[in-house]
């Protein structure tokens, strides 16, 4: 083996990677934030919502979850323009990954709400509560402590998954680090140092789920 | 006047009829035992009166709010009566005193500060000032159900359903739950109470029912009912208990 390692573009290209890092992390911030969200409505939808909205969200959450995400990404794309819906690269990476998580995010909250035991309905709405102030203010936030480990993982693998955004040209990390092996041809070094990022990036979101879980949940979960 | 009416009630899980024609009229002020067998029907009824369960036939009304299955009926209905389960309910996430504000400032829009006052009181009332901001895990058994009565006095209800609330308690605590609902019926609350406290039924309550097989088979003061049990089947299940 006689390759020699060289790192020393670095000096000339980290503009490029901190506008990729900036952009990883705002596409997982996003992503996070709706995807959770969407993933909450949905939840709800199919465990306690009429059967109608049940049934379409159950097309959604099985649409998503048995087609690849790069195949979701160039759809949303390059493919909706043709009807007449046009979004600019980071717009469709955006959604491509609210809709994504969303979906995973469903199935994963909607066995916390199930998990919930009948009671806690039941002093709800002998409370006066209706059926939806009980999910809200008795139900969710329970049901979200069961299931936090699963769903922060779920989180830091869409966040994992944003590297496809770069096929659509979103100037993410993984874009970055393309763009950097093609012009340094330093293919070792570029993905080495994306690897390490990606690798700080994973294990930093982790930690700041896991601080985010013991604020909004600060007892052990019961039963 | 009656406070509460049960006319007529009857209800089926399946094919299998639970509850098959009850008649029951509540006094206000009254405190009222339902005693029988498990399989009897009286929890059913019991859920019955605040609608966690549906009737098939016959009518149920607490002081005028009909019990109907929309959601407005049912919260005016609920606004009524209270209910304190075996198993407590308590919200876990909640502290004890945000257990007891919650669904003032949610269901009536009580403000904050105006809800934390009652719940205090309430607390106060149980014995429970002291434990305001702490977690249900970090309550005994029988200090959760003083909660979980706080959290129904809150909502000021007419009566209160009681579901076996001493049930899942130790020995040791059940008297503690006890005493606050003696001092609630000393305080006119009205009170229906399924409960296995026999000595309770007949110190406290005015009157005794005893469900067999789906019906009332027996009604009326504690003395009588459980000094003279005029069926044989409130005769053995009152020999079983002792």
């Amino acid at each position: 083996m006689n390759y020699a390692f060289d790192f020393g573009w670095l000096f000339d290209y980290w503009p490029v990677l901190v506008k990729g890092i900036l952009i990883t992390v705002e596409l997982t911030l996003v992503g996070g934030i709706l995807g959770v969200s969407l993933g909450i409505a949905c939840a709800w939808a199919r465990a306690l919502g009429p059967r109608w909205l049940g049934a379409i969200v159950a097309t959604y959450v099985e649409l998503i979850r048995n087609t690849p995400f790069l195949i979701q990404l160039f759809f949303i794309f390059f493919g909706l323009p043709a009807l007449g819906v046009r979004m600019g690269e980071l717009e469709a990476a955006n959604l491509a990954m609210v809709i994504n998580l969303g979906a995973y995010g469903c199935e994963i909250i909607r066995a916390g709400i199930q998990a919930t035991p009948r009671g806690q309905f039941e002093a709800g709405a002998s409370l006066g509560m209706s059926r939806i102030q009980t999910f809200w203010y008795v139900v969710l936030v329970p049901a979200l402590q069961r299931i936090w480990p699963a769903l922060s993982s779920q989180i830091v693998i869409v966040m994992l998954g944003s590297a496809a955004v770069s096929q659509i040209a979103a100037e993410d990390l993984t874009f970055a680090a393309n763009f950097i092996q093609s012009r340094s041809f330093r293919a070792f070094e570029s993905y080495f140092v994306a690897t390490l990022i990606y690798l700080a990036l994973a294990i930093g979101l982790r930690q700041l789920l896991r601080g985010l879980g013991w604020t909004i949940f600060p007892r052990r979960a019961a039963r | 006047m009656s406070l509460i009416e049960i006319t007529e009630v009857k209800k089926r899980f399946g094919d299998n009829e639970v509850l098959k024609g009850i008649n029951i009229d509540v006094a206000p002020g009254e405190v009222i035992a339902i005693i029988g067998k498990s399989g009897s029907g009286k929890s059913t009824l019991l859920r019955c009166i605040n609608g966690l369960e549906t009737i098939d036939e016959g009518s149920i009304s607490v002081a005028g709010a009909q019990l109907l299955p929309d959601e407005l009926h049912l919260k005016a209905l609920r606004l009524k009566v209270g209910m304190i389960f075996q198993g407590f309910n308590l919200f876990p996430h909640l502290t004890a005193g945000r257990n007891v504000m919650l669904s003032q400032t949610v269901v009536k829009k009580t403000p904050k500060a105006e809800a934390e006052v009652m719940a205090k009181k309430m607390l106060e009332r149980v014995g429970l000032a002291h434990k305001f901001d702490a977690y249900p895990d970090q309550l005994s058994g029988g200090q959760q159900q003083r909660v979980a009565i706080a959290r129904a006095l809150a909502m000021q209800p007419i009566a209160l359903l009681c579901d076996e609330i001493t049930s899942a308690l130790d020995p040791e605590l059940v008297n503690e739950v006890l005493s606050v609902v003696k001092e609630l019926a000393s305080e006119g609350m009205t009170l229906l109470m399924v409960t296995h406290e026999m000595r309770f039924a007949r110190d406290v309550c005015s009157r005794v029912v005893f469900m067999h097989q789906g019906r009332v088979h027996e009604i009326g003061p504690p003395e009588k009912v459980f000094a003279n049990p005029a069926t044989p089947e409130l005769k053995q299940f009152l020999g079983v208990i002792h």
